[in-house]
């Protein structure tokens, strides 16, 4: 069983097969289109498999939201160096979990769009990168790796043509800072996860500086429906520059929290309501995390909003991971700043000055306040080293603390206010941080 | 020769050839952009965020050390919005630096307190608690503090890219990460301290200068060091007579940063107690300090008794003292003692190497060119051990240009990571006969006619192939340049009437005068007979055989001129005044004077001894701005045959390693904490 009951309004797309039985397994997956989409692809050839992805205009799921068929495009085909596929399943960003699920009950569907990535690029090698905390989905990947050998779907000379392809899994260990591109691959060839200097990019020098096609475990799980019901078909689900659907991973205080795929521009309050069943306990909503803690958060006045990327940046938030995090009336946004800054002084790689030295002035600051230990001047400083770390990074994990901590005290101010008026809140007991 | 590109930075509109980074553009348009973590040779980083740039048409900040300059940039370094951004860098990175500055040793030189007085804010706004982890001792000479450290990285760019030793890690995430020594809690290494220059803070730190002194109370003075022949230029920090430190942070000399534990560290020979520091005479069987006229009056009174009943004279030469001196002390033997008996430790084959190019140009070659030639081939030599600037020349030319390296011989080396190994050069000819230069380095396992061999082989290729025949110590070459064998006379002419070998004095039983001059050469005196004279520094088995011994000065406190492996000659400057001790060149001449020969000899100064050197021998007619502004001048080689007999077996290098370098590192404490903390 999945994790959550599906919900009528959800547009199943990559996740269709959740609900079968054995749906790991590549009967299962045969019995229901499975490698359709790759036989077709080995007669489109690499041009037009681009071309149909282009046209659906799908986007990178992982978070940044880079347009697929483009990033696809700077591969150099005929590179004299051997291509890689790399899938990167370390979903680390908090608020998202819709690639476990992806990998745990559609193993083939992930394994179909590296087939097809492969035939893209005239790669015959890929790797996919699992977090270190996701061990439990290791066996489950293999044995769907093992059953596509088994059938012929891997390995040489595949469905008697002259292209072969070959998968391996490789575990993380422990690291959010290996979600990001370049430090996946340095992780990957056994050094320290710390970010690349870039350019170049991976599409051009990536694993073993070789040209290296990177994308995250829903985006290639996207590939085969797209090739099956073509590119156009699928943009028509989305919206303009936003095709297809998506996964978004819906927790807080909703009363149905769970994943659900949605079709790109689905507004956010009918997420909360008619996906997530209302808020909790009838509370009022307060605020929206929508796409990974990484993203500003939406006041409950500015959460009338197709859930797309465009619409989203125009509010100065983003789509991200499709992580979205509920909030109600009682939430103690301080603590929410605190509990973010928090995850982000733990993964900081160290690399660079304002992340690794911000986060950490950003975090004692911050935990001085909520024991009620602040000042006004704090409320000053947060906001103040918050955009100082903003853009002077070495990636974006600087960004990402800088961000959402910008728009707490920006759109909370008032909160922060109070706390110096009247002390802080009490913690609720059972989500008290330790210290 | 590609265009150069044109380009904005504050205005100044500039030219640079393609490729160059913007923070070299503009420290060459002399616009300092700060930077913690770049340092010149070593893979960019970006990992400070110091050198962030504005750039038209870029939304975001650029790091000048990632950046090349491109057509048409237009760059600025210098508006408000850089200015804040290196005030909050350097204020994020005071966040959990402690204030050490008074206790810390690096106050006074440390990039990070440059850096804030230029960049930073007055007051920093940080009212947290800062993290604090302990100091750590990772061997003898190196320290390293944790909160200290800045997390720029270059000690560990130049541990592994620049000395191929990579004994330097980091460990850790975040603001817990740390350098991480390779053995766990201590190092490994070479203790070449490299890693302590290159840190621009306090964090790692020298155990042998700790607490000593402030960088302003030392006097520095730049000059050779005195151990192996690479010739690298140290620069000794001196307060009250006593050398504190060495390092080479200026980057000037041949060596640019470069320096190895005896040059950094190996000056402590100088304050040992057992200097010997007055004259000694032999009195009733034992060693009595004496007068220096009582002393000088014994040798001159017996030097010309010999000389007037036709004795026979043995004079053992150094291969440490000057080139003035070595000239001077010859002189003396053939034109005042009447004798060819000179000889000094031969630790490389240079005379059938020259003899073998005889009738070429060109074909030495010079430090430098171990760094620019695009090929090298090394053999038998372990360079890391031994000639360690060589080895980072090469392999600096390996990382910035490629450059194919090759390597025989009988042990591995640490240049096998980077380079192709064959059991003998001559496997490697379609190789070579590819390449488009060469340079060859050999040491003593090739001697005579292999050395003949080698250069008919080269011949073969289809270019001119540069040499380097290695020798042991800081004047080695200087040595048989002056002449200090028994068949040939300064410059390479060969003597009429060749004399004894070193081996052959002490094993004549009817030598009656053996003048050791800064030798310990092993082996009994056979004639009992022998009035033995030894300069040193110390009481070494041949001085305590000797009946008269006169304390030398070291090349640390003297001045004078050397020579190193590649035929660069290069002055000393003196460092320390000693109370005792004089250069030998003094010793000679006061000696002649005794004897009442000062005039023949000429006046003991080095500066007029040198000049004669250069009316003398043609090879060393080197401009002398070059070497008086601390420059290396190459002597050309002597272009002929050097007809006389090779003997192979004279040829023994003494296979010095980093911590061992004779009689000097023998009393060099700090070498010898070293060598214990190894063995453990």
């Amino acid at each position: 069983m999945p994790f959550n009951e599906p919900n009528p309004a959800e547009v199943r797309i990559i996740s269709q097969r959740f609900s079968l039985e054995n749906s790991a397994s590549i009967d299962t997956y045969l019995a229901n289109e499975g490698y359709a989409a790759f036989r077709k692809a080995l007669e489109m050839g690499p041009e037009a498999i681009i071309e149909e992805l282009k046209a659906s205009s799908l986007r990178g799921r992982g978070g940044a939201g880079f347009p697929t068929g483009l990033k696809w495009s700077f591969v150099p085909r005929t590179s004299p160096k051997p291509k890689y596929i790399m899938v990167n399943a370390d979903e680390s960003e908090p608020g998202t979990c819709k690639d476990r699920l992806l990998m745990q009950f559609d193993p083939h569907q992930l394994l179909e769009g590296m087939l097809i990535g492969g035939v893209a690029v005239d790669s015959h090698q890929g790797y996919i990168y699992i977090r270190g905390e996701y061990r439990y989905l290791i066996p489950i990947v293999d044995k769907a790796i093992e059953e596509a050998y088994a059938k012929g779907f891997l390995g040489d000379n595949l469905l008697g043509t002259k292209f072969s392809f070959h998968v391996r899994t490789h575990t993380g260990a422990g690291a959010y800072e290996c979600g990001e591109e370049s430090a996946l691959l340095e992780s990957f060839e056994g050094k320290r996860g710390i970010p690349r200097i870039r350019p170049p990019f991976p599409a051009v020098s990536g694993a073993y500086q070789s040209p290296t096609l990177l994308n995250n475990v829903e985006t290639f799980s996207s590939v085969p429906a797209i090739l099956r019901m073509g590119g156009a078909n699928y943009a028509g689900l989305g919206t303009p520059k936003n095709g297809g659907t998506r996964m978004l991973c819906l927790s807080g205080h909703v009363n149905k929290p769970g994943v659900y795929e949605v079709p790109l521009g689905f507004p956010m309050m009918r997420v909360i309501e008619e996906l997530g069943g209302g808020m909790r306990n009838g509370k009022k909503l307060k605020a929206v995390i929508p796409g990974g803690s990484s993203c500003p958060m939406l006041k409950a006045e500015e959460c009338d909003i197709p859930m797309d990327y465009d619409s989203l940046a125009k509010a100065k938030s983003m789509l991200g991971s499709g992580g979205m995090v509920v909030l109600d009336e009682d939430t103690d946004m301080v603590r929410v700043a605190l509990r973010i800054m928090r995850f982000y002084q733990h993964e900081s790689c160290g690399w660079c000055i304002p992340c690794r030295e911000g986060t950490t002035w950003l975090k004692k600051i911050l935990t001085r306040f909520v024991d009620g230990m602040g000042n006004e001047n704090d409320i000053v400083m947060i906001g103040d080293l918050s955009k100082n770390m903003l853009g002077r990074t070495f990636c974006p994990l600087g960004d990402a603390a800088a961000m959402p901590t910008i728009a707490i005290i920006e759109k909370f101010r008032n909160e922060f206010e109070e706390y110096l008026a009247n002390g802080p809140r009490a913690a609720v007991p059972q989500f008290a941080m330790a210290h | 020769m590609p265009d150069p590109i044109n380009f904005t930075i504050d205005g100044r509109q500039l030219q640079a050839a393609p490729g160059t980074l913007v923070i070299t553009a503009a420290k060459q348009a002399g616009i300092e952009i700060p930077a913690f973590c770049y340092y010149e040779g070593f893979i960019a980083k970006a990992a400070c965020r110091m050198c962030l740039v504005e750039v038209e048409k870029m939304p975001k900040l650029q790091t000048a050390c990632t950046l090349p300059v491109m057509e048409g940039m237009v760059v600025r370094s210098a508006t408000e919005q850089i200015a804040t951004a290196r005030k909050m860098t350097l204020e994020f990175l005071l966040t959990n630096h402690p204030l050490d500055c008074p206790v810390c040793d690096k106050g006074g030189e440390c990039e990070l307190q440059d850096m804030v007085f230029r960049y930073g804010a007055g007051e920093s706004r940080f009212t947290e608690i800062k993290d604090h982890a302990d100091e750590q001792q990772w061997s003898p000479v190196v320290f390293y503090d944790p909160a200290r450290c800045i997390l720029c990285f270059r000690c560990v760019s130049v541990c592994s890219e620049g000395m191929g030793v990579g004994a330097l890690g980091v460990v850790n995430r975040g603001v817990n990460s740390e350098i991480s020594p390779n053995l766990h809690d201590h190092l490994n290494c070479d203790e070449c301290g490299m890693c302590i220059d290159i840190c621009p803070v306090g964090a790692l730190t020298s155990g042998i200068y700790r607490y000593k002194t402030r960088p302003w109370e030392m006097e520095h003075v730049g000059t050779i060091c005195t151990h192996c022949s690479n010739g690298c230029k140290t620069t000794l920090g001196v307060r009250n007579d006593q050398i504190v430190r060495g390092n080479n942070r200026d980057r000037s000399g041949l060596n640019g940063e470069f320096l190895c534990i005896k040059g950094r560290y190996g000056f402590d020979f100088t304050a040992n107690e057992e200097r010997i520091t007055s004259p000694l005479l032999r009195v009733n069987g034992k060693l009595e300090p004496v007068s220096w006229s009582t002393a000088l009056q014994a040798v001159a009174k017996r030097f010309t008794a010999i000389k007037e009943a036709g004795g026979t004279f043995g004079v053992i030469c150094s291969t440490h003292t000057t080139n003035e001196e070595n000239f001077y002390l010859q002189k003396f033997a053939r034109q005042v003692l009447g004798t060819n008996n000179i000889d000094h430790q031969r630790t490389g084959d240079v005379v059938t190497l020259f003899d073998a190019l005889s009738g070429t140009t060109g074909q030495l070659a010079t430090i430098e060119d171990f760094y620019k030639s695009k090929a090298v081939l090394i053999i038998g030599a372990d360079l890391s051990q031994q000639h360690p600037l060589l080895a980072f020349q090469v392999r600096a030319n390996f990382r910035h240009h490629n450059a194919r390296l090759y390597v025989t011989g009988e042990k591995p080396v640490r240049e096998d990571k980077i380079a192709t190994r064959a059991a003998h050069y001559s496997d490697l000819r379609d190789k070579l006969a590819a390449e488009p230069g060469l340079l060859v380095v050999f040491d003593d396992s090739l001697k005579g006619q292999a050395i003949r061999d080698l250069v008919a082989f080269g011949s073969t290729l289809n270019y001119p192939v540069s040499y380097c025949c290695l020798v042991d110590d800081s004047n080695s070459r200087g040595a048989i340049d002056m002449g200090l064998v028994p068949e040939l006379l300064p410059g390479y002419h060969p003597s009429n009437q060749p004399g004894m070998t070193a081996a052959e004095m002490l094993a004549n039983p009817d030598l009656d005068a053996l003048w050791v001059v800064g030798a310990n050469p092993p082996g009994a005196i056979v004639s009992t007979k022998a009035f033995k004279v030894v300069h040193d520094l110390f009481l070494t088995e041949t001085a305590q055989k000797a009946d008269v011994v006169f304390p030398s000065a070291s090349a640390y406190e003297k001045t004078g001129t050397v020579t190193n492996v590649t035929g660069e000659i290069q002055r000393l400057t003196q460092a320390l005044r000693v109370m005792g001790p004089k250069p030998d060149l003094e010793i000679i001449g006061l000696i002649g004077r005794e004897m009442g020969v000062a005039a023949q000899l000429g006046p003991w100064i080095s500066d007029k001894v040198l000049t004669e050197i250069r009316s003398t021998i043609r090879a060393y007619n080197v401009p002398l701005p070059l070497i008086d502004t601390g420059g290396a001048a190459q002597t050309t080689p002597v272009n002929g045959r050097i007809p006389v007999e090779t003997r192979p077996e004279l040829i023994q290098s003494q296979h010095d390693n980093l911590f061992t370098s004779g009689t000097l590192g023998r009393y060099s404490e700090i070498l010898n904490s070293v060598l214990e903390h190894q063995r453990q």
